[in-house]
Formats: C-alpha cells, sequence, structure tokens
C-alpha cells in the first residue's frame, strides 16, 4: 500500500467516525396524538410511545391527546429544553396541513425548523385500516420507525428569501370576485380584476331578490360597482380570459386576452373566483322553456314583472344529488321558498306545491321556511327511487309522508337545478396547477383549516368556484380570500423552504442533463476552474482546467428534484429528500 | 377489500408517493375512511420525477414484494413536467428487473389526483391482490 492509499484510508476511517460521533449526539423526541379518538380509537398509541423510546437515538417519546393544541405544542417545547432534544418526530396526521405549525413550534424552541420530520398515522393509517387495528398498529410501528431513522439523518436548512411583487389578480368578476379586490384594493395594493363577460356582476345580474331580506340584486351590484368605480388602485378588464400563467408566489407572470389584445400583468398572488354555471336540464321532467322551465328563469320572468300563472309545481334536486351529480347544490332550496314567497306576496291565493326531497334551510334561514309554509305552499317529500312523473297537465308523486300517490295538475312546473362548474375550469386549473374535485369545481387546500387556500401557496379561491354558495358567503367568501392573500403581499420579500437542489461539483461531469430537465430554468452551466498544483520532484507544472458544472439558483428553485433523478453521475441532491435520508427510510422498513 | 389477511403472506409494498397529488390523494381517500388493505409503507416526495431507478431496485434488494410510484395526472404535475420523467424511469427501471429475473408487474406506476381517494384505495387493494398472486419475491432468483 502506498502512502496516499493509506492516507485515503484513514482520511475515510476519520470521516466515519465523526459521523459516529455525530450520530451520538442525536437526540430524537417523539410525540404520537390520539388525535382524540381519531388516531387513539384504532391504534395504541402509548404502546407506540413505549415502542418509539427503544429505537437508536431516541431520548424522549410521549404521547399526547392533541399534539397540535397549546398543551401539545407546550410539552414539545419542554421537552426540547429540558431532554436537550435536537430532532423532533410528530406522528400524527398529514404535513399537508400541520407541517407548518409543527415547523414553527420546533423553531420557536431553538431548534432549525428542518429537523422536524413528520410521520402519518391518520389518514394513512388509523382512519383507512379501521377494521384492521392490529395490523394498523405494526403500519404505525413501522412508519415512525421510518421517520425516526429519517430525522437522524436531517441536516438543518435555511430559508430562502425572496421578493414579491405587492399586487393581486381576481379571476372573475362576479360579486365574491369584486369583493375581494375591493378589499384588496382598500387595503392599499394595485389590483387587477378579469371578468370574461362585457360587465361585472356575474350570476348576481339575472337575479332578482335575495334572501333572507329580499334586497334588490341591483341595488347591491350598483353599490358595489360604485365602489370599484371610485376606487384608485383597482383596475378592471372586461371581456378578458387568463391566457397563460408563469411564475410562483410572489412573482407570477399572467397573460391575459382582452378582445384582441394581450396585456401582461406581474402580481404576487391570484384570487380565483370563476363562480359556477347554469344546468340546463334537457331531457328532465320535460323541461320546454316554456311552461316547464327552471328556477333561475322563473325568476327573470318575476324581475320583468310577468303575468305568472297561479298552479305551479317546483320540483327541488332536478339533476343533483343523483348518480350523475351526486352533491347537493346548496342554494337551491332558499331560492325555491323565496320565489314562492315572492308569487305569494304578489297574489295570495296562487296554488303553489314544492316536491322536496329534503328542505336545506340552515341557522336563521328556518324562519324564512316557515314564512313560506305560513303563507300556504305546501310541501311534499319524495325520494329518489320514486321520482315525480311530470305529465303535459299534471304531476304525479309518491307522498313520502303519507304514503300515498298524489297528482297535482300544474300551469308552470319549475325546475330547481343545480349551478355546475364551468366548462373551462379544467383549462385554467392546469394553467394554475391547481386540483379539480370530482364534479370540476376547484377544490380547496382543506375543507375546514384551509376553506380558501389552495394546497399551492400563493394562489386562493372563493365563492362559487369551489361550491355553490349563496350571495352572503360569496361575499364572506371573497373577503376571506382577500385577507388570506393579503398575508403574501403585505410582505416585501417572504421565505422559502430552503428544501432545494444542490450540486456537488467534484461530482459534477457538466452534461449539463439538468439544466435542460429543469422547467424553472434554476439550473445554469457556469465555467469553473480547476487548478491541478505541481506535483514534487516531476516535471509536470502546475496547470489549470476549464470545465463547466451546473450550478443551482436557490431562489428559482422550487425544489422538485428532477434534476436529481435525472442526474447520470448522482451530483445532485435534493436537500430534506436526498439518497441518503429515502434510503434509510428504505432500510429501516425493510431490515 | 383483501377478503381476509393471510397469516402466511401478505405482501409489503413500498410507495412513493408526490406531495401534491398521490399523497393529497392517499389523505383523501382517509379523510372520506376508504378502506384498504395494510400492505403499503408511505415514503413522501415531492414530485414523483424525484424517483430515480436505484430507490426502487434498492428497495427491492432489501426484499419489498412490490414498489408503487403514483404521480399527478399528466398534464396536472406539479412542477409541470416532472411525471413524465418518473414514466420514463419507471420504463426503464421494468426493464431492469426483468433482466435481474424479477416480475416487472411488481413494480406499479399510477396516476391519482389530489380527488382520487378512492382511486388510490382501489389501487392499493388491487396492487395487493396481485402482490398475493404472485407470492413472495424470491431472493435467489
Amino acid at each position: 500500500m502506498t502512502n496516499r492509499d493509506q492516507k485515503k484510508v484513514w482520511r475515510e476511517k476519520r470521516k466515519m467516525l465523526e459521523k459516529e460521533k455525530n450520530k451520538e449526539s442525536i437526540r430524537v423526541g417523539v410525540f404520537v396524538c390520539h388525535c382524540g379518538t381519531n388516531i387513539g380509537g384504532v391504534i395504541d398509541c402509548s404502546a407506540l410511545a413505549e415502542y418509539a423510546r427503544m429505537l437508536t437515538n431516541v431520548a424522549f417519546s410521549e404521547d399526547n391527546q392533541y399534539t397540535c393544541a397549546e398543551t401539545g405544542l407546550t410539552s414539545i417545547k419542554t421537552a426540547i429544553k429540558e431532554k436537550n432534544l435536537n430532532r423532533i418526530v410528530v406522528a400524527s396526521c398529514t404535513p399537508r396541513t400541520h407541517e407548518p405549525l409543527f415547523r414553527k413550534c420546533v423553531s420557536d424552541a431553538g431548534i432549525n425548523p428542518y429537523l422536524f420530520n413528520f410521520v402519518n398515522i391518520r389518514e394513512q393509517c388509523s382512519w383507512v385500516h379501521m377494521d384492521y387495528p392490529d395490523a394498523a398498529f405494526e403500519k404505525a410501528k413501522d412508519l415512525i420507525r421510518m421517520g425516526v431513522a429519517k430525522s437522524i439523518m436531517l441536516q438543518p436548512l435555511e430559508m430562502i428569501k425572496i421578493g414579491v411583487t405587492q399586487e393581486a389578480v381576481v379571476i372573475g368578476g362576479g360579486i365574491s370576485g369584486m369583493n375581494t379586490a375591493l378589499s384588496l384594493s382598500r387595503q392599499g395594493f394595485k389590483t387587477h380584476l378579469v371578468e370574461k363577460e362585457y360587465i361585472l356582476g356575474g350570476r348576481l345580474n339575472s337575479l332578482y331578490k335575495l334572501f333572507p331580506h329580499d334586497t334588490e340584486a341591483s341595488e347591491l351590484i350598483e353599490d358595489v360597482k360604485t365602489k370599484i368605480n371610485n376606487s384608485k388602485n383597482l383596475k378592471v378588464y372586461t371581456e378578458a380570459v387568463v391566457k397563460s400563467v408563469d411564475g410562483y408566489i410572489g412573482n407570477y407572470n399572467i397573460k391575459i386576452l382582452q378582445l384582441d389584445r394581450i396585456i401582461d400583468l406581474k402580481v404576487g398572488t391570484i384570487i380565483v373566483a370563476v363562480g359556477a354555471s347554469l344546468l340546463i336540464p334537457e331531457n328532465l321532467y320535460g323541461y320546454d322553456g316554456k311552461s316547464r322551465i327552471t328556477q333561475h328563469e322563473l325568476e327573470s320572468k318575476l324581475k320583468a314583472e310577468e303575468k305568472i300563472s297561479d298552479k305551479i309545481v317546483m320540483i327541488q334536486c332536478a339533476g343533483s344529488r343523483i348518480k350523475e351529480r351526486i352533491y347537493c347544490s346548496n342554494v337551491c332550496c332558499m331560492t325555491a321558498l323565496k320565489n314562492a314567497l315572492i308569487i305569494k306576496d304578489r297574489k295570495p291565493d296562487s296554488n303553489i306545491t314544492i316536491l322536496f326531497r329534503d328542505i336545506y334551510a340552515p341557522g336563521t334561514y328556518e324562519d324564512y321556511y316557515r314564512r313560506a309554509r305560513e303563507s300556504g305552499v305546501l310541501f311534499i317529500k319524495y325520494t329518489e327511487d320514486k321520482l315525480p312523473i311530470v305529465e303535459e297537465t299534471q304531476v304525479k308523486v309518491f307522498n313520502e309522508y303519507i304514503g300515498e300517490k298524489m297528482i297535482l295538475p300544474y300551469n308552470l312546473l319549475v325546475l330547481s337545478t343545480p349551478l355546475i362548474a364551468n366548462y373551462d375550469n379544467k383549462e385554467l386549473s392546469q394553467m394554475l396547477k391547481v386540483p379539480l374535485e370530482p364534479n370540476n369545481f376547484f377544490l380547496e387546500a382543506h375543507v375546514k383549516l384551509r376553506p380558501v387556500d389552495f394546497a399551492t401557496e400563493g394562489i386562493f379561491v372563493c365563492g362559487s368556484a369551489k361550491w355553490p354558495v349563496d350571495v352572503s358567503e360569496s361575499i364572506v367568501q371573497g373577503l376571506a380570500a382577500a385577507s388570506r392573500a393579503s398575508t403574501i403581499i403585505s410582505n416585501k420579500n417572504l421565505n422559502f423552504s430552503g428544501s432545494i437542489a444542490e450540486v456537488e461539483e467534484s461530482k459534477c461531469n457538466g452534461c449539463g442533463d439538468c439544466r435542460d430537465a429543469c422547467v424553472y430554468n434554476a439550473v445554469e452551466m457556469v465555467e469553473t476552474r480547476i487548478e491541478f498544483k505541481a506535483i514534487r520532484d516531476s516535471f509536470i507544472p502546475s496547470t489549470a482546467l476549464i470545465k463547466h458544472k451546473s450550478k443551482v439558483i436557490p431562489s428559482m428553485c422550487k425544489g422538485c428534484g428532477v434534476c436529481v433523478g435525472i442526474c447520470p453521475v448522482g451530483a445532485l441532491s435534493l436537500k430534506n429528500f436526498t439518497n441518503e435520508q429515502i434510503g434509510v427510510e428504505i432500510e429501516s422498513y425493510l431490515s | 377489500m383483501v377478503e381476509q389477511i393471510q397469516e402466511t403472506y401478505f405482501p409489503k409494498i413500498l410507495t412513493f408517493l408526490c406531495n401534491w397529488c398521490g399523497y393529497a390523494g392517499a389523505d383523501y381517500a382517509g379523510v372520506s375512511r376508504y378502506q384498504y388493505p395494510p400492505s403499503i409503507r408511505v415514503i413522501r416526495v415531492m414530485c414523483s420525477g424525484r424517483i430515480q431507478p436505484s430507490l426502487i431496485l434498492d428497495a427491492f434488494n432489501r426484499g419489498t414484494d412490490g414498489v408503487m410510484v403514483c404521480g399527478c395526472h399528466i398534464g396536472d404535475c406539479h412542477y409541470i413536467s416532472g411525471n413524465e420523467y418518473a414514466e420514463e424511469r419507471v420504463k426503464k427501471t421494468k426493464k431492469i428487473l426483468e433482466m435481474l429475473r424479477i416480475d416487472p408487474n411488481r413494480l406499479r406506476l399510477e396516476w391519482i389526483s389530489a380527488s382520487e381517494g378512492i382511486k388510490f384505495a382501489e389501487v392499493v387493494n388491487d396492487f395487493t391482490n396481485q402482490l398475493i398472486s404472485l407470492g413472495p419475491l424470491k431472493k435467489e432468483s
């Protein structure tokens, strides 16, 4: 063995020893959450905590009723201080909702937030293996073992600072979008409101009166429009559609097509308020638009003060809560009650029957329902398996309450049809990289915890774009979205995940595959000078080589890791998801 | 659901889920309480394009019975085109598995969107049944 080889062996040995030494100083704390009975009802959490204590490097473990509650977070903080922990593993719900909370908690306690690791034993264990509690327990043990193994390999990372364009774009100028834009502009942010139609107002333009206070829709619209016209930093683009979206949170480039010109917008955040469409009920209960119309058409007739015939039958859930469209459209019950009351007001002796499956009139809306009953509107319950049969001048229905067939003559049949998702939602969702739910409405990050956020940071949703909602709810959601969006654009700079790719320069052979694969242009090739020292006692002089090496631009990197996968020599690694880290997860599961 | 958890052989499936679609879909399955067999262990990655053949081969080398990779549907990738790389790599890895005389059906690629909880549960169920019929991975071959 030559001297050089000997040195190499020593160097490797020293590295190994250092690694071992580092490992010894690692003290992992494991916190297992019961989540009430969500996890605790299936898996024995205290036994899991016991198990975790036996794993290598685990210095402390406990089970909490709710780790995400104040008491749970405090117990993490105290354990960090008292037990001198430097890695934290929480086994509870999904990182998609709770990771930021726990990261903040450990960082408050003085640990780098990236030394925290999440183990999902609720969504992906206790909730999906309720029938096999023993197997679920074994799985949870595996998952915790994998999580602890990964946590040992975690490295502290620094956040990355990125500048923010303090402007917003709101897509959709309905009542929800208008309120969002108005609220943002009033907070002092330059806001762009993009509307597909030639006027603002959306669905509200065709409505007559609004429940539950019977205010005129046109009054509300005029009020908001005046405010919009008077606001200084709000720009409205009518007859405009979004053509393309580039960029990321804080820095979006949006191209919109207004009539025949393209306008470029640079904004920091995007709010989707595109609303929903009306279902045209073809082949449904003999719909013809004349004597058999939709609730919406009836409303237009009322608005135009047209004469309404006096024998009216309304059918609720026409085209919704069925196999093809399983959802409840949320607004049709109240719309039917409202229109029935308006007709009754005008002509108290008119004969109105509402055929319903369930009446949805929550909270104070219940009073509205009571008023309708008091005014003499007749309510008849039918079920999904015995749908009403519509004939030329009469409707046959099986009354669920009295258990008998009834024949109702009518002059006007009104169908309460649902709101459906816009046909172009798919296109927009692909541009924005946000998901749709099975009925093609936009899917929020979490129905309760983040109701107007998308999982993609920096993009928000409000109003009927994500689910049919009434006007007051649309306004509330619009304001909520504005408030969430302002948390982004009120900052001049934002801190971003430090989990990005990095290059090990000595391994890089400069092929450039990573640069070609990166869609964010975050990898560039730089010329690097490699110096060679002259070898002692030989004739070889000192030289230098110029080689191309790849380099990651931290502020552009989104941390997907596509470049890592493509690198033929393994020079790239994605921080927080390195080969070693994933490797130990695999190893600890299968060993 | 698998009829009964067999005492003798129950497959181990290592699953790579992308953060935005696969993992979200698995979460959605949980929130909706769609039940599936407890055969999978999940490793979360940010994008299915991060998966390298070496990771999959490592898993087989250590004795997993199957590997599943889930990403966003083509065209829906959160990182624009990461899943296309995943598709290509999984195809190549299947060829390597063939060379190693491992049934390439033990490696499965699925596109699962954030709302396809039911599909995720079905896929896990189906893959588990498939692996049960294939039997355990034999070391010697």
